[in-house]
């Protein structure tokens, strides 16, 4: 399988700190790959990094076939922020309107996104009124607008309920079904099952690459967590 | 640049202020309560309110602008909505160019209300075209607002953009000849005045009041005009893609 994202040796320095001291890692086009990591491992930076607005101190990205930044990348590449990068004195739909604008899609194609994030009947409500779930799916329905090919998505589902959960990652399958890569990150070990493949960092190194099943195994353990805490003493 | 992408930029500021009808209500009374008030302190034919009341009308577009738009623009840098932007297929200049049409056009409604009130109602006269001291008072909320978008880039909290004003504004207020002349200032206050854009929109709006519309009027609308542009280049210098 090809590679959608091809980082190599990417190094990151933010207030004289390195927070990517050197980073490779790769991901594979057509897949939902999970980017796990505590917080302050680096997930943030990685995935700013990704889609060029972060400053970097070496290395090289390659996206889709082009430099990290490139401006052919941007209408390639759907982003969400991990703070809700909406505007709160708009409506969702004006949201979704002015974004959607920017794209250069046509109006119609807001109510396909309401309806993938399930927020089709708050759409003439100020994203101010919302509650926090709610204004990170309107920054997600935001992300979705063009149909990218390459999704970014920094922690899109934090704060929401099980079953929301459960919805948002078969969306973001059939999303990956239909041809686009899909990058996810989370700090909950949970969510790692759902992901066709993971990247695991630590304190801006990765620990692991590789499949649930191929993790499990290289560790002997059943719990994604357990085997997490195995790679970080350094067991297998 | 794109039209259309500085379009949806402008009816999306416009969009945001329409749902905040406080701000909305403040921008277009408070001009009018001052100018009101400004008659009333000193009465209808006084030549003291004939002397300020033309340059005030002309200069509170600038100020409510300038604040308005410093504080919109943290707000987008803060948000991470100009970081969403920035990944996007929207070039700085439309971005820009869309804050300061928008502003423009609540100039438009703010100097025309205001203008009404005081060549209608209070009694206030200029020689001059008054449409022109409408048309000076656009132009200083255009620079205002660019003003206002460039040091919006050094501020991290909007309590830091709000003391901009006094900062960056005040002293281009008391310098611009409207309460001491220019001629009668301390070399250096004068040698440093002619380095600040209110200097010139100030010049012009009491040169449109004697109507005096000639050279000097000319380059006064020239250099106002050329700071607008200065403004958005040095703003567009401060939007980086790429951030720490």
């Amino acid at each position: 399988m090809s590679s959608a994202i091809r980082v190599e040796d990417l190094r990151v320095v933010r207030g004289g700190v390195p927070v990517l001291p050197g980073l490779s890692c790769e991901v594979a086009a057509g897949s939902v790959t999970g980017l796990l990591g505590p917080s302050g491992s680096g997930k943030s930076t990685l995935m700013r990094a990704l889609v060029g607005v972060q400053k970097i101190a070496g290395g090289s990205i390659d996206v889709l076939g082009n430099a990290a930044g490139s401006a052919s990348l941007r209408t390639r590449i759907g982003y969400m922020t991990q703070a809700p990068s909406v505007y709160g004195d708009l409506t969702v739909r004006e949201n979704l309107m002015f974004f959607g604008r920017i794209v250069g899609v046509p109006d119609a194609t807001n109510e396909r996104v309401l309806a993938q994030v399930a927020l089709g009947e708050h759409r003439d409500r100020l994203v101010s009124s919302l509650s926090g779930g709610e204004r990170a799916r309107v920054s997600l329905a935001a992300a979705l607008l063009g149909s990218p090919e390459l999704l970014i998505l920094d922690e899109p589902t934090v704060g929401l309920d099980p079953v929301l959960r459960r919805d948002l990652w078969e969306l973001f399958h059939r999303i990956a079904a239909e041809g686009a890569t899909l990058l996810v990150s989370s700090h909950v070990m949970d969510e790692a099952d759902r992901c066709d493949a993971l990247l695991l960092l630590r304190a801006g190194r990765l620990l692991a690459h590789g499949t649930p099943r191929e993790l499990r195994s290289r560790t002997g353990e059943d719990q994604l967590d357990a085997a997490f805490l195995r790679l970080v003493e350094g067991d297998p | 640049m794109s039209l259309r992408l500085t379009f949806a930029v402008a009816l999306r500021v416009l969009r945001q202020l329409r749902h905040d009808r406080r701000t909305l209500a403040l921008i277009l009374v408070v001009p009018c309560a001052l100018e009101l008030i400004l008659q009333q302190l000193f009465g209808r034919d006084s030549p003291v309110f004939q002397q300020v009341g033309t340059p005030l009308l002309g200069l509170f577009p600038f100020v409510t602008m300038f604040l308005v738009t410093s504080v919109t623009m943290l707000r987008e840098r803060t948000s991470g909505t100009l970081e969403r932007l920035m990944t996007m297929p929207l070039h700085k200049v439309d971005l820009l160019a869309g804050y300061a049409i928008a502003f423009g056009l609540l100039a438009i409604v703010q100097a025309t209300l205001v203008s009404a009130l005081a060549f209608g109602l209070l009694g206030l006269e200029v020689s001059g075209p008054e449409a022109l001291v409408v048309a000076l008072a656009v132009a200083n909320a255009v620079l205002g607002s660019t003003l206002g978008l460039f040091v919006s880039a050094f501020a991290q909290t909007e309590f830091q953009a709000v003391q901009f004003m006094p900062a960056i504004v005040f002293p281009q207020i008391l310098l611009c000849g409207l309460f001491v002349a220019r001629e009668d200032m301390a070399t250096w206050l004068r040698v440093l005045s002619a380095f600040f854009p209110l200097t010139y929109a100030y010049d012009a709006l009491a040169r449109t009041a004697d109507d005096e519309l000639d050279a000097r009027f000319a380059l006064d609308v020239a250099v106002v005009m050329s700071c607008i542009l200065l403004a958005v280049a040095l703003g567009a210098a401060t939007l980086r893609r790429r951030t720490d």
